[in-house]
């Protein structure tokens, strides 16, 4: 079966290169053409110059263009009409999954949006190149919003309607998956979201799902691992971004819940450059006994930097935005015994083989690293289990019928991705346990598994 | 409680000596041509950017800040020329403009050749902290107040007794009068944005250990030093020296006694007061209409 399956690839490769030719020998006709007209018929302005010598010459000159160029359009059409008729037949005999991505590639969100772009386009050759899913090729069509939520939705529409795509992955953040979530409730087209906060799949959205771990599990996993240490009163600092907010609030709640109080709430500004005051205010609650810090970008490496400075001995938590070398490599040494939830992507050599992401990760680091030479992310990841999620329902729908996808998707069991192990339902549309998240501790300027 | 508003007053300082070379920057710029750069802070990244990459890439660091220092300049000068020189006779707001126009397009060229992720320049001197009554302070902190200290006194004796800083002076004083003695005015302007880029990349490259240099850390900080320019009185050099140093206190202790969330708005605030109700800053002349 898989023989004549290849078969079928092979006849469907001649094919297409049959087409191909035909295009490239049509082109160079169509060239040669336009050259022999310039030679007979000169340039507009030569001829008004040969006009105001020879009056009589024009319009036989005229006509002779216009017949010429009617023979032109008439060659262009019949070739495309059988070249688009070869097309469709290519076509009819792998029908592409027409895979539809927004990211925000440029803009203030790049360092997200730019490696889910990145490894979108990565796998979807790759894979067409290993003969695609069940012989059908995946045509990837990626939109960069550059980080505004209005234009994210305006490219969901145009994913939706023009391109009719058979599943959409993306949203880079999450102001950007919830501008494109009502269009495609609407549209009813599965989509899968690369952002990270609850709201996006708490309440459960019929048509949405959703790859990164949420801001809840960091929280939840900070606490777990305060409770393991036996602390039980949190001094938190926020940053007042989006994802700072996000995190401050399920902190709070996930506070309450796991009987941790909060005994500072301090914010500090994502641009700020001295944190000094904040921790200053911490360092004198005496009350504090560990602090969790929630930011992304270089805001935690200056407070990490500032934590060390004043000398503050009490155990920090950072979460998992920072979780990428580059942020031990902007608070050096500052950084070593800091504390923090991250995904298995980011330390994957440390994974005991038994792990069963182990093999996963590396792969996908490898192959990451290999083509793009600069250290994975785990967005990277994020984008590669959305595709990967995709596809795979695909598979198990047996084509892409859009509700039969849909529910491919939500009954997605055991998939071993970069984020972790993801089982969906029909009321969990992440899929991802708290097992997902691995505590890990800065040492020696690399991450350890805190055991 | 002592060792708190200590704690407070060393970080305020500290950004506030940052500032202040911002605000100073603007003052020179304003007296020589009457333009408010607002590309002063790109010259700030410029400084930073370069002095993290070269020493990243082997480069010993007082070359690395030279070389950033000089790409300050070049870049000064060429704004000065191709932005600011050919709008001469536009009206002052569109000069502004301009300066902003300028600032973005930096920002742009200077992503393109280094990136958008932060860079790290190790500490002059070690990272460990020198306590003081309580409070605790990086010992770049020191080289921070330290380098803007001397600078700012260098450019004190560079406009009193040198002929070029003279010259700079007349051109602020009186244009005309200034070019009918025999002073190329056109080259005053040059030379003022040259040495506005100058400090701004010093101090760029100081400030780098603290804050990581990338490609938009010039807003913020072209912003606050505008504020202290204006807080002191445009184009009065020590006032603006005072408002960088006002501003940097009263954001830290902002953050520390009111709330951190507010700390951006401290300064701004302040700007609005003195906009308000002392136009002409703390320092600066009485303005006269001339009609």
């Amino acid at each position: 079966m898989e023989g004549s399956q290849r078969e079928g690839d092979a006849d469907g490769n001649i094919r297409t290169s049959i087409v191909v030719a035909a295009a490239k020998n049509l082109l160079s006709k169509l060239f040669r053409l336009k050259h022999y007209v310039m030679q007979i018929v000169p340039p507009r302005r030569d001829r008004a110059a040969a006009r105001s010598g020879d009056k009589a010459g024009s319009p036989r000159e005229d006509i002779m263009r216009k017949r010429l160029f009617a023979t032109i359009a008439f060659t262009a059409l019949t070739a495309m009409t059988a070249v688009s008729g070869l097309l469709s037949g290519a076509a009819q005999a792998a029908d592409p999954i027409k895979v539809g991505a927004i990211v925000s590639a440029t803009g203030p969100a790049s360092f997200l949006g730019d490696p889910e772009k990145k490894v979108l386009e990565l796998y979807a050759d790759r894979i067409n190149k290993a003969g695609g899913v069940d012989g059908r090729q995946v045509q990837l069509t990626v939109y960069d919003d550059g980080g505004a939520a209005d234009k994210a939705a305006s490219f969901t529409k145009r994913l939706i309607e023009s391109d009719g795509v058979d599943v959409i992955v993306g949203g880079t953040t999450t102001a950007a998956t919830m501008a494109a979530v009502p269009l495609v409730e609407r549209a009813g087209v599965p989509f899968i979201s690369l952002a990270g906060a609850v709201v996006i799949v708490e309440p459960v959205k019929k048509w949405v799902f959703k790859t990164p771990h949420t801001d809840r599990m960091a929280a939840e996993k900070v606490m777990e691992d305060m409770k393991k240490r036996g602390l039980t009163k949190l001094a938190l600092l926020s940053e007042d971004s989006g994802f700072g907010k996000s995190g401050r609030e399920q902190t709070v709640a996930v506070a309450k819940e796991r009987g941790i109080e909060l005994v500072a709430d301090e914010t500090y500004g994502a641009k700020d450059t001295d944190v000094t005051a904040q921790l200053t205010k911490i360092k004198n609650n005496a009350a504090a006994q560990a602090v969790l810090v929630f930011g992304l970008g270089q805001g935690p490496a200056v407070v990490t930097k500032n934590y060390r400075q004043l000398g503050i001995s009490l155990p920090i938590y950072q979460s998992h935005g920072v979780a990428s070398k580059e942020f031990i490599r902007l608070a050096g040494g500052a950084a070593e015994g800091v504390r923090l939830p991250a995904a298995g992507l980011v330390v994957a050599a440390q994974l005991p083989d038994s792990d069963p992401q182990k093999k996963v990760v590396t792969e996908f680091t490898k192959v990451y690293e290999d083509s793009f030479n600069t250290e994975v992310s785990t967005f990277a990841g994020h984008a590669y289990d959305g595709l990967m999620i995709a596809l795979d329902a695909v598979k198990r729908a047996g084509g892409t019928d859009k509700a039969k996808l849909r529910d491919a998707i939500e009954q997605t069991k055991g998939y071993v991705g970069t984020g972790g192990t993801v089982t969906m339902s029909a009321k969990d549309h992440m899929g991802l346990t708290l097992d997902a998240f691995h505590m890990v501790e800065v040492k020696q300027g690399d991450w350890a598994l805190v055991k | 409680m002592f060792a708190e508003l200590l704690q407070y007053m060393l970080s305020g300082l500290t950004i506030g000596a940052i500032y202040a070379l911002a605000g100073l920057g603007f003052s020179i710029i304003y007296n020589a041509s009457h333009v408010i750069n607002f590309a002063q802070g790109e010259f700030i990244m410029v400084g930073g950017m370069a002095s993290a990459t070269l020493t990243a890439s082997g480069v010993p660091l007082p070359l690395a800040i030279l070389i950033g220092c000089g790409g300050a300049m070049l870049v000064g000068v060429l704004v000065a020329k191709f932005a600011v020189e050919r709008a001469r006779n536009a009206s002052t707001v569109t000069l502004i403009i301009i300066t902003i126009g300028a600032s973005i397009f930096l920002r742009g060229v200077a992503e393109l050749i280094w990136g958008k992720d932060f860079k790290r320049l190790d500490a002059f001197s070690g990272e460990t902290p020198i306590q003081i009554l309580g409070a605790s302070m990086q010992p770049q902190s020191l080289w921070v107040v330290g380098t803007a200290g001397v600078l700012i006194v260098a450019i004190g004796l560079f406009f009193n007794k040198t002929l070029t800083g003279k010259a700079i002076l007349a051109t602020s004083h009186n244009r005309l009068a200034a070019q009918l003695v025999g002073i190329d005015v056109k080259r005053v302007v040059l030379a003022s944005f040259a040495l506005s880029a100058a400090l701004g990349a010093i101090g760029g490259a100081v400030v780098a250990p603290i804050t990581f240099s990338y490609t938009e850390m010039g807003i913020m900080l072209g912003l606050k030093g505008f504020t202290a320019a204006v807080l002191g009185g445009l184009g009065h050099g020590p006032g603006a020296v005072a408002g960088g140093l006002i501003v940097g206190v009263a954001e830290a202790l902002g953050a520390g006694y009111i709330s951190s969330a507010y700390k951006d708005a401290v300064a701004f605030v302040i700007i609005l007061a003195v906009l308000l109700f002392m136009p002409n800053g703390l320092f600066g002349k009485r303005g006269t209409e001339r009609v």
